[in-house]
């Protein structure tokens, strides 16, 4: 695979798609352990919903 | 599952935590193909090798405006239906759409420089997407800004039903306008001008996008069911201690 004179911006385009895609992917699953912590510590201070059912419970 | 109980945030997660493992298998596996059918796509008789640009660029701005129609479907949800988990989703998808516009920018720009010979012309388009890419970090702002999340609800939701409008504007500006950015070359009355060595690899990532943003939209929807979850607990934390 060549690509020619213009290699640079191909490169730079693809990478950039990476990185954001990184950035969104990361952001994302740093925010869901943030919120699981928060959850896990209101459910420790005594806390819990009126359903009565755990608060980081998913399933 | 129905619909009816998807409107259950639990039923919702569990749902998602479902569904997830297999979106992201589908995803990877996708943008493997993709990605290789792009690296071994032949160079374009005037583009050369910039071509490969366009396997990124063009699914990145079908999505810019995918993300806003189904942020104005899910606009339409809270105002009308006022259905729970519809200010969930258009809250969740508004930093993907924006990351999607930010990209189609950005990959247009380095594609433009060897192409036109300039990054930036402020022709319809471009300076379309551009306001998409504003109205995006706007309508962000606006749902950090107002404290009460039904008020902030209502408020992005008629805001995201007026920028709706710029919508059929990008998708017509190179009809309606004499721009520098080329016609449609896929959607378009009497089918794609584009030879089947470079539409295929488009289709593919694409859908590889397309994808991609199913799997973050519901891992970031699951997000803020939690988030929301955590503000009414704590706020219940905080009643139990005045009382």
């Amino acid at each position: 695979m060549s690509l020619g004179s213009y290699a640079s911006f191909i490169l730079a385009s693809y990478l950039a798609a990476a990185l954001v895609v990184a950035i969104l992917i990361g952001w994302i699953a740093l925010d869901y352990r943030i919120q699981k912590r928060h959850l896990r510590e209101l459910e420790e201070s005594g806390v819990i919903r009126r359903s009565g059912r755990s608060a980081t419970e998913i399933k | 599952m129905t619909l009816t109980d998807l409107a259950n945030p639990t039923k919702f997660l569990a749902l998602t935590a479902r569904l997830l493992p297999w979106l992201v298998g589908a995803t990877i596996l996708l943008f493997l193909i993709g990605l290789y059918q792009s690296a071994t796509a032949p160079d374009d008789y005037q583009q050369g090798a910039t071509v490969k640009i366009m396997f990124i660029h063009v699914p990145n701005a079908w999505l810019s405006m995918f993300v806003w129609a189904v942020m104005s479907a899910a606009a339409l949800g809270t105002l009308v239906w006022r259905h729970p988990l519809a200010d969930v989703a258009a809250k969740a998808a508004a930093p993907i759409g924006a990351a999607f516009t930010f990209l189609a920018l950005l990959t247009g720009s380095l594609w433009g420089r060897p192409m036109w010979g300039t990054y930036w012309e402020w022709d319809a388009r471009l300076t379309s997407v551009l306001i998409l890419f504003l109205m995006y970090l706007g309508l962000m702002a606006l749902w950090r800004a107002v404290e009460d999340p039904s008020r902030a609800a209502r408020a992005a939701a008629v805001l995201t039903l007026v920028g709706a409008i710029n919508l059929p504007i990008i998708k017509f500006s190179v009809d309606w306008w004499n721009t520098l950015h080329q016609p449609a070359s896929v959607f378009r009355m009497g089918g794609p001008t584009l030879d089947h060595a470079f539409l295929i690899p488009l289709l593919v990532m694409a859908l590889a996008f397309t994808l991609l943003f199913v799997t973050l939209h519901l891992a970031a929807m699951r997000n803020e069911i939690l988030r929301r979850r955590v503000r009414s607990l704590q706020m219940m934390q905080a009643s139990q201690k005045a009382a």
